[in-house]
């Protein structure tokens, strides 16, 4: 039986077509997988569907459960039992489980809420998820994934039929990740669909029953996954529409001496007194070397790199960082960036860039000094910089007066790299620098990161999705719990490997307990 | 999807040229407080039977907002860095003030010292202020509260509850002199001003022309040709007609070439300089600025050092204006300031705003001062209509942003 059916859908932004008479079944109970890259039309698609973008801005039509539907807003379509959860989640941090699972959908009576009934509801629902977190429990001390299934719980709070998730593993590590998949399979046996985005093909095929994919605002096939013999590359092809032989461009490492050693790095948590965060971690880089740290989510990585770079993260930090065998110390981040380090956050929007900014004044903040004489910056300069960065990396804008704002995940990636290449840095530390992009662009910034590389330039590349880290790496460090538990050269690393160094070392951890 | 959206649209850099009606609608929404000032303009001209740009009043008009120009310049700044704001602006030109009368009139000091102290008083105040601010990270909003209430306290200490006048002449200058005449004076009919638009003006189309085919020669767009005559010719008329206007009264009052010097000065410096940039960074994303090496507690430090120094000189432009110090004076100059830079196209969340558009929203209000005024209109109802104004300007900068959207 068919739940949803969305016809000959057709929107426009401005002049420029979004979406291109796209077309959507899905069955009921089924999950129903939407992929494509970046820019392809799914979150349009979803948010016409979810009433984001009301009736009458698009065409076409929408049948949910044999009803067409003219959702005028997001609660008209809440009240058919079509529940969307948004990649950035809408929880607010400094009010409990209970009251954000029922926000806008009170246990109340004249405006009266009935707290014990919340909570008790609310309790009912935590357990239908698989979160064993007591109802009271404020949102922010909640981690991501646990976040995510509060969203979930919020969506069945409002009796939802259909769910929509967009990227909701993005952010997750492999086990929350895990987790979310059987949920949905859970909820599926008991009869909620779920359409499901994302980028992370392994798990689409895993748990899709249909998989639509979307290219240029235009649907390309439904595959049924039952039916055929379905692939990671069979989808890929469909979503960049064309072969794409292998996903890591090919690069012959030339591999020179030892560039940047760290020695028994420690550091403590800025907020929380004693806790240390970093555990005696010592590695070292080699000119021309890619080097790769893997590790789940809150292993340390992304601390253990800011902390590094000018000390931009945590306190009491020690230890000993040497270039070319020289120690150095790097108290702050301007002497980091003097002493030839790059940082590349992994939080593009709210560490990177400067969204209301214009490519051009975002490739230059790192290294205005060189295109300023006397602190005057020279307006020639620093536009002929930006065209060429925005030409050298293929980064797709109207000009490089486009807000970075308006630009796909991909090329807000590409102007944090030009940045940082601008700043002509001997080693660059890459947190996580495909993180939400599509297969497309990560080619291109593995090509990128490659060229880096082939310069003699020191890589560290911090990476959750193991596949990339195997795919590029020359020598892959395992950090667990802020310490380095494994280390491992391109020929012997294996995903086996990586997660066999991780469960070891929690293992030996619980057993010191 | 507003991916595709993006890349679709206007090829700027491929084509150089940008179409004329993509440029035309840019332009209109930078300028739009501009044309608005215009109208603003015209009606007030109509509506006092010509009265308002008489030269006389035009003089007056520049006499009058002096210290709103100022403050408004280091409004900018502060709230550049974040949507910050400083409410003791107000508070802190009283106590100059103050400073000045007890320096200048009850201890017979020499103007010229007097007022080195009291910028340097400024100078103290602005790192007091600052290192609350930037190094305590204590917000903006409560810092400079706290300095409302307390620079308000202190002038009333100095002043003792009194009103100090009158100044020498030689302070009184400064907000009611004129430059010496460098050309002769024909029937009443000052030529200085007249050889300063003009030299300004050739200046203007040379450097613009120059930046212009710089701007050809390295392929980044530039706007069609009768845009760019256009702009130019507006602007030299207006910059000219204004100059007539001073040439046929007493010439260039001294408090206009500290506006111009302190004007151009800031303009350049935000929109030309390392700083400059660091202030729009941090506005714009703190931590990306942070992150790229920035040291963002330096900046608003120095931001709110500035203010407070603007502030002074606001502080002595106004006792010399008003020839006195007394407690009250400032009262709202904080509010005055505030609003210019929001009517002037500044947002609230920081990053976005110019010193220019301060200063637009500065003569706006200015204009809507002085025009009711003549017409008679109380100044209960004037407050109404000005902040009737300053929503509207606000509301019409979100919903043509929202559209652009």
């Amino acid at each position: 039986m068919v739940i949803l059916e969305m016809r000959n859908i057709s929107k426009y932004f401005g002049t420029v077509k979004a979406l291109d008479n796209v077309s959507l079944k899905v069955a009921a109970g089924e999950i129903h997988a939407l992929v494509g890259e970046n820019g392809a039309g799914k979150s349009t698609l979803m948010n016409i569907l979810s009433g984001v973008y009301p009736y009458g801005t698009y065409s076409g039509e929408i049948v949910f459960q044999g009803e067409k539907c003219a959702f005028r807003g997001i609660r008209e379509s809440e009240k058919k039992g079509i529940a969307i959860i948004h990649q950035d989640l809408a929880l607010i941090p400094y009010l409990s489980i209970a009251e954000n699972i029922y926000l806008g959908n009170e246990r109340a009576k004249w405006g009266v809420i009935n707290w014990e009934k919340t909570r008790q509801d609310a309790a009912v629902l935590l357990k239908k998820v698989g979160l064993r977190e007591n109802p009271d429990v404020f949102i922010k001390d909640l981690g991501v994934g646990k976040q995510q299934l509060v969203e979930i719980a919020k969506a069945l709070a409002k009796n939802a039929k259909l769910l929509i998730l967009d990227e909701p593993t993005a952010a997750l590590n492999e086990e929350d990740s895990d987790n979310l998949l059987q949920l949905l399979l859970e909820l599926k046996k008991s009869g909620i669909t779920a359409i499901l985005i994302s980028h992370k093909l392994n798990e689409v095929i895993r748990v899709a029953d249909a998989i639509t994919i979307l290219r240029d605002g235009a649907t390309i096939e439904t595959i049924n996954v039952s039916e055929g013999r379905v692939n990671e590359d069979r989808i890929i092809r469909g979503m960049v529409g064309r072969e794409l032989t292998d996903r890591f461009p090919k690069r012959r490492p030339k591999i020179g001496g030892v560039y940047l050693e760290i020695k028994n790095w420690t550091v403590f948590d800025p907020k929380i007194e004693g806790r240390k965060i970093i555990k005696d971690v010592s590695i070292r880089v080699h000119r021309g070397e890619i080097v790769g740290i893997s590790g789940l989510m809150g292993a340390g990585r992304t601390e253990f790199a800011m902390s590094v770079f000018g000390k931009a993260y945590g306190r009491q930090i020690s230890g000993e960082i040497r270039k070319d065998g020289e120690k150095i110390m790097i108290n702050t981040i301007k002497k980091a960036i003097q002493n030839g380090l790059a940082y590349v956050t992994e939080d593009r929007k709210n560490a990177g860039l400067i969204l209301i900014g214009d490519l051009r004044q975002n490739i230059s903040l790192s290294s205005l000094d060189k295109i300023s004489k006397r602190w005057i910056i020279n307006d020639e300069k620093e536009t002929r910089v930006a065209t060429d960065y925005r030409e050298k990396l293929k980064i797709r804008s109207s000009s490089i007066y486009q807000k970075v704002q308006n630009l796909s995940g991909g090329n807000q990636q590409k102007v944090m790299l030009a940045k940082w290449i601008f700043a002509a840095p001997d080693i660059l530390i890459l947190d996580e620098p495909t993180r939400g992009i599509d297969v497309g662009a990560k080619y291109e910034i593995y090509t990128i990161i490659n060229q880096l590389a082939e310069e003699g330039k020191a890589i560290i590349f911090i990476s959750s999705e193991l596949p990339e880290v195997l795919g590029i790496c020359d020598r892959i460090y395992v950090m667990n719990e802020g310490r380095i538990v494994g280390e491992l050269n391109r020929e012997e690393a294996s995903q086996e490997r990586i997660m066999r160094c991780i469960m070891q070392s929690m293992q030996r951890n619980r057993g010191r307990l | 999807m507003m991916e595709t959206v993006k890349v679709k649209s206007v090829e700027i850099t491929t084509t150089a040229r940008v179409s004329a009606s993509y440029a035309l609608k840019a332009n209109i929404r930078q300028y739009a407080m501009l044309i608005a000032l215009v109208f603003i303009m015209i009606f007030f001209q109509i509506a006092t039977g010509g009265i308002l740009l008489v030269p006389m009043n035009v003089t007056n008009l520049i006499l009058q907002n002096s210290y709103v120009l100022i403050l408004a310049i280091g409004m900018t700044l502060c709230i550049l860095t974040g949507g910050n704001i400083d409410l003791s602006v107000g508070s802190v030109a009283a106590f100059i003030a103050a400073i000045m009368g007890t320096l200048i009139i009850e201890e017979k000091m020499d103007v010229t010292a007097a007022i080195i102290i009291g910028l340097l008083m400024g100078v103290i105040i602005g790192i007091w202020q600052g290192f609350w601010i930037a190094y305590v990270r204590i917000p903006a909003f409560i810092v400079t509260l706290a300095g409302m209430l307390l620079f308000r306290g202190l002038t009333n200490t100095i002043l003792k509850g009194l009103t100090l006048s009158p100044f020498p002449r030689s302070f009184q200058r400064i907000s009611s002199g004129y430059l010496p005449d460098l050309f002769p004076v024909i029937d009443g009919f000052n030529l200085t001003p007249i050889v300063f638009s003009a030299i300004f003006s050739i200046l203007l189309i040379i450097t613009q022309l120059r930046k212009r085919r710089a701007k050809i020669r390295s392929n980044t767009g530039v706007i069609p040709a009768f845009l760019f005559i256009g702009q130019l010719l507006l602007i030299i008329a207006a910059v000219n007609l204004f100059a007539y206007a001073l040439a046929t009264y007493k010439g260039i009052p001294i408090v206009l070439v500290i506006l111009a010097a302190l004007i151009s000065g800031y303009h350049f410096f935000t929109t030309k300089t390392v700083p400059g940039r660091y202030i729009y960074a941090m506005g714009g994303n703190e931590r990306a600025a942070r992150l790229s090496g920035i040291d963002t507690n330096r900046v608003l430090f120095f931001v709110y050092l500035n203010m407070a120094v603007l502030s002074a000189v606001a502080g002595i432009v106004f006792a010399a204006r008003t020839d006195s110090a007394f407690p009250l004076l400032g009262n709202g100059f904080e509010l005055d300031a505030i609003a210019a830079c929001f009517i002037g196209g500044a947002s609230a969340t920081g990053g976005i705003g110019t010193v220019i558009g301060a200063i637009v929203g500065a003569l706006v209000m200015g204009v809507l001062n002085n025009g009711m005024s003549i017409m008679g209109i109380g100044s209960d109802w004037q407050m109404t209509i000005k902040g009737f104004v300053l929503l509207m300007a606000v509301a019409f900068d979100v919903l043509s942003k929202n559209r652009a959207k």
